[in-house]
């Protein structure tokens, strides 16, 4: 019966809404009194080689460090600015866009027992964030300085204006604070804290063992009162796919997050008593379904040809076969659940076949003898099930307007080289991220001079002057509405020009027992510290 | 004793041009698969050009092919396997660390099949053609053309997840904190899924190695003689008939090792042990080409290590074979 509810866009956003009433309504109202002690098992499909989320910010690191390494702020359903204080509990930017001061948290220890000061804080920024993390190099480029007055004020200088509403929004991924007197001697990327990191966080990091499970344990001295609930939690290493949802159901772990259970295994765990599907909780780690297009393949730098394949894909069949509704149809570069930037004042590219048809013919591409306009190769990333079953349908929707469109499947480096270094493809299917601000990883997905190899960016050599002022312009516009405005123009343009066709967007889902409480309670639970997380018995 | 000794060391001083062989191969195939460990890392971080740069000087993956191997063959020559960049420790460490789960999972499994398929197969020769025969020579094949992955999935749901007699998945339970005895039965209770997920996809071959072997021993006129000599039926089926069979089945132990190795990767896999063939996996996913190198030349020797073996087992089972190999 929910299925019926997704069929239209509306539909999917009041389907997930019920999905999420059903799911959320029953822990608000129990509001029990939280258990101490007990020990969480999660799944995990993944181990990261380099733990360390001020170096590496990304999900699959976040998903163990954000544990034991914390942010400045975390995201936040219901605090200013959509934020939650963690170690900062005050920032402010001057009006200058010059310079950001972070008041720093008082009495938070190490958990090797030293105390944490702003030189700390310092360090962390300008020896990592700055120029060794993967995003930090694009936000914080313009670091200069960081002013540390006494040891619970940090005082960022920037060399150029800098919107403080960037800085604010790059909070929570990208400023994960590790302790500079581990870090300042040798070289940091070969840290062995790097494999067992050191934080001020709820949890200390006590084990890994390779291939098995990672351990975390209760840090008694946390700064947050009465917390963290838990005792442990483990981290079970299940790569199969099909594990998790065993696991879960025979109750050796607790929870699943980031949709270790396959999506087409929901409807059955659903029903399973004890066990909920849960949706809600990735609002700010919003994963996008894009078309990457090589412009400098003739065919492709032609208008008309981009606007006739965003015109060939059925978004809301796509979300609904592909994603079996877990998904939203997009309608341009910002996803629809940003609540800063988004709009929908743009083009749009209904679902329409013979007009995809019309426009190939008007752009000089006659079906031949065979029914073919022209071929190209058609490179799904091998990240996700549904980027690679999305591939699928492209290239038969795209033989419905006469494209013969060969599939390449690659795994993981194969595909990071072929698209990205080589160039060796004509249309991709990527999954990029947003992370609450165009600026700090979607903005790259169609600025022009990025050098090769670099992914998720723009490799497809398009390149568009407007577009790139626009970019430029919003990068040192220091107003928030100002700042919002020109997004909001990139948007259009964006949707105008197609450089890339975004086609869905999605969060993940957590698959969890009832026993579990605290679940999901802000935009980046997954990712997020699990303090007030427990465990009934 | 002195002959077995000689097999050795010709057995030993014959396996340095075949590991050679697989390594230099191995090295090519990795080598020409798109995509190095930098552009396998990249994926899971992001970054951009100049950290992609300092990561492939830092790996040493800016150096021509040929120096890499000629490098890794001369740190190879000082019995060193080098260093893994996956996981930043070195590689000897992260395969002993492995190799007991995969023996483990690999003997167990191999005495499943060997033992239960050639007792079953002594049941099915004995009378071959009877309605016993025809039925275990059918059910076993119906076992073997089931994938592994599919046979493992089918025995957690069942076993795992409805009945709960036997954990899911892993090596034993995490962090439990158990010794001794304890230990060994949790890892024994972890084992009982993979092992027979394993053990029952390559008992088939057995089995119908002994069938056939004996159904051949039944024509031959030793067991008319034996029979006219008044010998018990059951003597004759085990003395007579059912150890001739057996020669064939110790060769096809040997071979049957690889194959086991094989099929581990995705038992591994499916059961979440974390042993050889999992890490052979994430080595060719991660484009790790020294720690890849490392798992075959380990696997290699084990390999030939059992092969060795069960030639010795064949000259002792059958002495002709071993005055052949001491005078060749």
């Amino acid at each position: 019966m929910m299925l019926d509810f997704r069929i239209s866009r509306r539909g999917v956003l009041a389907g997930s809404a019920v999905l999420l009433a059903s799911t959320a309504l029953p822990r608000i109202a129990e509001a029990q009194e939280p258990k101490k002690g007990g020990r969480l098992i999660v799944a995990a499909d993944s181990e990261p080689r380099n733990l360390n989320p001020a170096i590496v910010a990304s999900n699959g690191v976040f998903f163990i460090s954000s544990k034991v390494v914390e942010p400045l702020a975390e995201a936040s359903f219901d605090g200013k600015d959509g934020l939650a204080p963690r170690l900062a509990t005050s920032w402010e930017g001057s009006a200058d866009g010059l310079s950001v001061t972070f008041k720093l948290r008082e009495g938070v220890t190490w958990h090797d027992g030293k105390p944490f000061t702003s030189a700390d804080v310092a360090f962390s920024a300008l020896q990592i964030w700055k120029p060794l993390q993967n995003l930090g190099r694009v936000v914080f480029k313009d670091l200069e300085a960081v002013d540390t007055p006494d040891e619970h004020t940090a005082v960022f200088k920037f060399s150029k204006p800098t919107p403080f509403q960037l800085i604010r929004n790059a909070l929570p991924p990208l400023t994960a604070v590790v302790p500079k007197h581990l870090y300042e001697t040798g070289d940091i990327a070969e840290n062995p804290a790097n494999n067992a990191p050191v934080g001020t966080g709820p949890f200390k990091f006590a084990e890994h063992k390779a291939g098995e499970y990672y351990r975390l344990e209760k840090n008694a001295s946390y700064w947050g009162k009465d917390l963290p609930h838990l005792d442990e939690i483990v981290y079970r290493v299940l790569p199969d796919r099909a594990a998790a949802a065993g696991a879960l159901e025979a109750e050796e772990i607790h929870l699943a997050a980031f949709s270790a259970v396959p999506l087409a295994d929901l409807e059955r765990i659903s029903k399973v008593p004890g066990i909920s599907v849960i949706s809600k909780g990735y609002e700010a780690l919003t994963y996008q379904l894009v078309v990457e297009i090589n412009h400098r393949r003739k065919e492709l730098a032609d208008l008309k040809v981009r606007q006739a394949i965003a015109h060939a894909i059925d978004k809301e069949f796509v979300v609904k076969t592909v994603f079996l509704g877990y998904a939203t149809p997009s309608t341009g570069i910002v996803p629809v659940n940003d609540k800063q930037f988004y709009t929908t004042d743009v083009p749009q590219y209904a679902f329409d076949v013979a007009k995809a048809n019309a426009l190939l013919d008007e752009a000089g591409y006659p079906r031949a003898d065979n029914g073919t306009r022209f071929a190209l190769k058609l490179l799904p990333a091998p990240y996700f099930n549904e980027t690679k079953q999305f591939g699928s349908y492209l290239r038969q929707a795209l033989a419905e307007i006469g494209i013969d469109a060969e599939l390449v499947n690659n795994d993981a480096a194969a595909h990071q080289k072929a698209v990205y270094t080589d160039h060796a493809f004509d249309l991709a299917v990527g999954p990029p991220v947003f992370r609450g601000d165009p600026a700090i990883s979607t903005t790259i997905l169609v600025q022009s001079g990025i050098p090769d190899g670099v992914p998720f960016s723009n490799q497809g050599g398009y390149r568009n002057d407007e577009l790139d002022g626009i970019i430029a312009k919003a990068a040192e516009t220091l107003d928030p509405d100002a700042r919002i405005a020109l997004y909001r123009d990139f948007q259009e343009k964006v949707a105008e020009d197609l450089p890339l066709i975004n086609v869905a967007e999605w969060g993940f889902i957590t698959v969890a027992r009832d026993t579990v409480k605290n679940v999901s309670n802000n935009p980046r639970w997954a990712v997020s510290n699990w303090a007030d997380t427990w465990v009934e018995a | 004793m002195n002959r077995a000794l000689r097999l050795i060391r010709r057995r030993l001083i014959g396996a340095i041009p075949v590991l050679l062989i697989v390594i230099v191969g191995t090295f090519l195939l990795l080598e020409t698969a798109p995509g190095d460990a930098v552009d396998a890392y990249i994926v899971s971080t992001g970054g951009d050009a100049g950290l992609i740069e300092a990561l492939r000087q830092r790996w040493g993956l800016d150096q021509s092919p040929m120096t890499r191997l000629a490098t890794y063959l001369w740190s190879l020559s000082h019995l060193d396997l080098g260093h893994s960049v996956t996981f930043s420790r070195p590689i000897l460490d992260v395969i002993l660390e492995r190799l007991p789960n995969t023996l483990l999972l690999m003997g167990s499994a191999t005495a499943l099949s060997f033992g239960l398929g050639s007792a079953l197969g002594i049941v099915a020769g004995a009378k071959p053609g009877s309605f016993r025969d025809r039925f275990l020579s059918i059910g076993s094949l119906a076992l073997y053309a089931v994938p592994g992955f599919w046979l493992g999935l089918v025995l957690t749901v069942l076993f795992s997840v409805q009945l709960r007699w036997f954990p899911i998945s892993g090596i034993e339970t995490i962090a439990s904190g158990k010794t001794g005895l304890g230990r060994a039965l949790d890892i024994g209770r972890h084992l009982v899924l993979p092992v027979a997920a394993l053990g029952f996809i390559y008992l088939a071959l057995y089995l119908r190695m002994m069938r056939t072997g004996m159904a051949e021993a039944w024509r031959q006129d030793f067991v008319l003689a034996a029979k006219a000599r008044g010998i018990s039926l059951r003597r004759i089926v085990i003395r007579h008939v059912a150890r001739n069979a057996l020669l064939p089945l110790v060769t096809m132990l040997g071979l049957q090792s690889a194959q086991m190795l094989g099929g581990s990767v995705v038992i591994e896999t499916v059961f979440s042990v974390p042993g050889l063939g999992r890490l052979a996996q994430e080595a060719v996913a991660s484009r790790d080409t020294p720690l890849l190198l490392g798992i075959i030349l380990v696997s290699a020797v084990l390999v030939i290590a059992i092969n060795l073996i069960v030639d010795i087992l064949y000259a002792f089972l059958d002495p002709r074979v071993g005055a052949s190999e001491a005078t060749a």
